[in-house]
């Protein structure tokens, strides 16, 4: 009854191309920004910034970033924690020995590093796939986990091995906040988040998709193979490496190479799984899934343990939360492959029928 | 010499290790086309069943050898119970999709085995003592000066591992049931025509996986003590596994000593190698090209963690289908 298009008619090409074509579909996002932006720091707590808000903001980043190259071009990649780390410790380093940037144009940089860093990872896609490339890219990880560790360069000779983050600044004023620290990770998202929405819907996109369903059949038809892989493990390992160094710089603010290891690498690949391969909503959806998951599970079962006479320690929620994260990844592969994005749509299906389904 | 033989029998033992688990792989590879991420969590599993069960009957005061079999049957039924919900809920559902995503979906079964099997035997480091002696040995004295010194215990594993690989090899080679599996690996659709049942075929396999896990398991543990670092060792085996080949069972064992060997060879010598020619650049005029060798050399400690990774990379450029492997021409 709502949610109607009947009578919304598009007299453009350009309106017919529009990324919300549907009145309400612009409305609600318009609603949605103006909560995000203007409503939640007024009510936000810090707990809710530094437990919710800000992790939920940069991964859903991290996450369009891996999705990009698992969704739409279909590489497997289980690196993203080290390109995340590489994009960390690049804004880090730039931000040492260039000392008159802004750290917020080091954060920008540190992404263009990574993807320089996801162009050599990339190569071997050239030639190989599937569980090969897995192995590339596990390569990858390891290698940078050695390397923040090892090689002393890159923490500027710290002797812990654990490197702080610049004070954020801009124009004088200070943005240490955590409300200052999500505002400013929120802008970073949405606008790389609308730029890859324009970028998969666009001819690199459709490249992309092709490579994916069938790489001889898009080569036949003239997609270059190289160019299309290689340019999505760079926007991939751009994407990644910002949200690193976001992460890095605005989340963490003293951070050790464990920061970026491999479990990271599987919490992105579970956000994209669970969130809907090649959707960008998706991966905003998944992210936030994982990231409440735990919270909830932490706040839920112990109170329920003690309901059955069971003491649950900690140990063990985080046990469940492996269990129940195993199971949700087996479960959304066999019933459901296009994850929350999917259940959303049809959902907006019904929407549109409601209250009178025939 | 004699301390480079030591290390070079050290990183082969290791290998035997590696080369149990990616043998695992190997199998559950060849007959269903699944690239089995499980099979570290399976390892751990069966690992902690065969260590807390031991206990328990240890505290009952039975018998050690008593104890020890039934803890290994327990053991066993575990890994049954994993292979048939491995093969009725997951693999049933997902036939006929990519191999990435039967992939995708093995990882997704390693983090619910790892939870389970955490949250039903517990999750710390538990020592297992399977009453094999575990004493070092000095042997080839009169060869090397002071000899080279193993472990009794890793002779024990690499015996082990050899029995195992001989017992698999006349079970798919001389019963019925190998027949079959080879027959499945071989070509699904026409081991199906001919009335093989396809369902049984791979809960056979991954329950034969699963007792290699268990093999795996009881050998790595008594070395190390069973901890969740076991399950880690599934990352290992990928490595070894493209150097071996995916569907060679040969493969598996000589990709795992080759990476067993070189990664510990590389470890304790490849760093103080650069730095000693470092130092010799330096002192012969190209002080420059001296120090960054030696500054390098320095850097090269702990690369065991990156160093089997960077091998398979290079092999994949060379020598896609491994040593071993079949040749599937596979062109991007």
């Amino acid at each position: 009854m709502i949610y109607r298009e009947a009578g919304q008619y598009k007299a453009s090409y350009q309106a017919d191309q529009a990324i919300f074509p549907i009145a309400q579909d612009r409305l609600v996002m318009i609603a949605l920004l103006a909560v995000a932006f203007v409503v939640v720091p007024f009510v936000a707590s810090e707990y809710v910034y530094r437990a919710v808000l800000i992790p939920v903001v940069i991964l859903s980043l991290a996450a369009v970033g891996l999705n990009v190259l698992m969704g739409y071009c279909g590489q497997v990649s289980l690196g993203s924690g080290a390109f995340m780390g590489v994009g960390a410790y690049a804004a880090y380093n730039l931000g040492v020995h260039l000392p008159f940037l802004n750290p917020l144009v080091c954060i920008l940089l540190g992404g263009f590093v990574a993807a320089a860093t996801g162009l050599v990872f990339g190569i071997p896609s050239l030639r190989i796939k599937g569980f090969y490339l897995a192995c590339a890219t596990l390569a990858a990880q390891f290698f940078g986990d050695w390397a923040f560790l090892r090689i002393k360069w890159l923490t500027n000779y710290a002797p812990s091995g654990s490197v702080n983050a610049p004070p954020i600044q801009l124009f004088g004023l200070d943005l240490s906040s955590p409300t200052a620290a999500y505002l400013i990770a929120l802008c970073f998202t949405l606008v790389l988040g609308l730029a890859t929405k324009n970028i998969v819907r666009g001819h690199i996109g459709r490249q992309w998709m092709a490579i994916r369903d069938m790489d001889i059949a898009a080569e036949i038809i003239g997609v270059r193979p190289m160019y299309a892989k290689l340019t999505a493990f760079a926007v991939s390992s751009f994407l990644i490496g910002v949200a690193g160094a976001m992460w890095a710089f605005l989340y963490l603010g003293s951070w050790e190479p464990a920061a970026f290891s491999i479990d990271r690498s599987f919490q992105l690949m579970f956000m994209v799984i669970i969130g809907g391969l090649g959707s960008i909503l998706g991966s905003v959806l998944g992210a936030a899934f994982i990231v409440l998951l735990p919270i909830f599970l932490n706040q839920v079962l112990p109170p329920l343990g003690a309901l059955a006479g069971l003491k649950i320690s900690t140990a063990t929620v985080s046990h469940f939360e492996a269990m129940i994260f195993g199971a949700l990844i087996v479960f959304f592969l066999v019933v459901e492959p296009h994850g929350l994005a999917r259940l959303w749509s049809i959902a907006k299906e019904k929407l549109r029928l409601w209250p009178f389904p025939h | 010499m004699g301390f480079f033989i030591e290390v070079l029998i050290g990183g082969l033992l290791a290998g035997v290790l590696y080369s149990l688990v990616a043998l695992g792989f190997v199998l559950i590879f060849k007959a269903s086309g699944v690239f089995n991420f499980a099979q570290g969590a399976m390892v751990l599993t069966a690992a902690l069943a065969l260590v807390r069960s031991l206990e328990l009957f240890g505290q009952w005061k039975w018998p050690f050898w008593l104890a020890l079999v039934s803890a290994f049957l327990f053991a066993a039924a575990i890994m049954a119970v994993v292979a048939w919900g491995a093969e009725r809920l997951v693999l049933r559902k997902l036939v006929n999709q990519e191999g990435i995503i039967l992939f995708m979906a093995t990882i997704g079964m390693t983090f619910f085995i790892e939870g389970l099997a955490q949250t039903l035997f517990g999750a710390d480091v538990y020592p297992l003592n399977l009453g094999l002696p575990k004493d070092p040995l000095f042997i080839l004295e009169s060869l090397f000066d002071g000899g080279i010194l193993v472990n009794e215990l890793d002779i024990w594993a690499a015996v082990i591992a050899g029995m195992l690989v001989a017992g698999l090899a006349v079970f798919f080679q001389r019963t019925r049931i190998g027949r079959a599996l080879r027959a499945v690996a071989d070509d699904h659709a026409a081991a199906q025509s001919v009335g093989i049942p396809l369902n049984q075929i791979w809960f056979i396999v991954w329950l034969v996986a699963g007792l290699v896990a268990l093999v795996a398991g009881a050998v790595w543990g008594s070395k190390l003590g069973v901890q969740f670092s076991l399950s880690l060792l599934a990352l290992k085996a990928l490595p070894v596994l493209i150097l071996g080949g995916f569907t060679s069972v040969p493969g598996a064992i000589i990709g795992g000593l080759i990476i067993g060997a070189g990664e510990k060879i590389s470890e304790v010598f490849a760093g103080p190698l650069l730095k000693d020619l470092g130092a010799w650049l330096a002192t012969n005029g190209a002080t420059g090209l001296g120090t960054v060798l030696g500054d390098v050399g320095a850097t090269l400690t702990g690369i065991e963690i990156w160093f089997a990774y960077v091998v398979a990379l290079l092999f994949l450029l060379v020598r896609p289908q491994g040593l071993f492997g079949e040749r599937i021409i596979e062109r991007v």
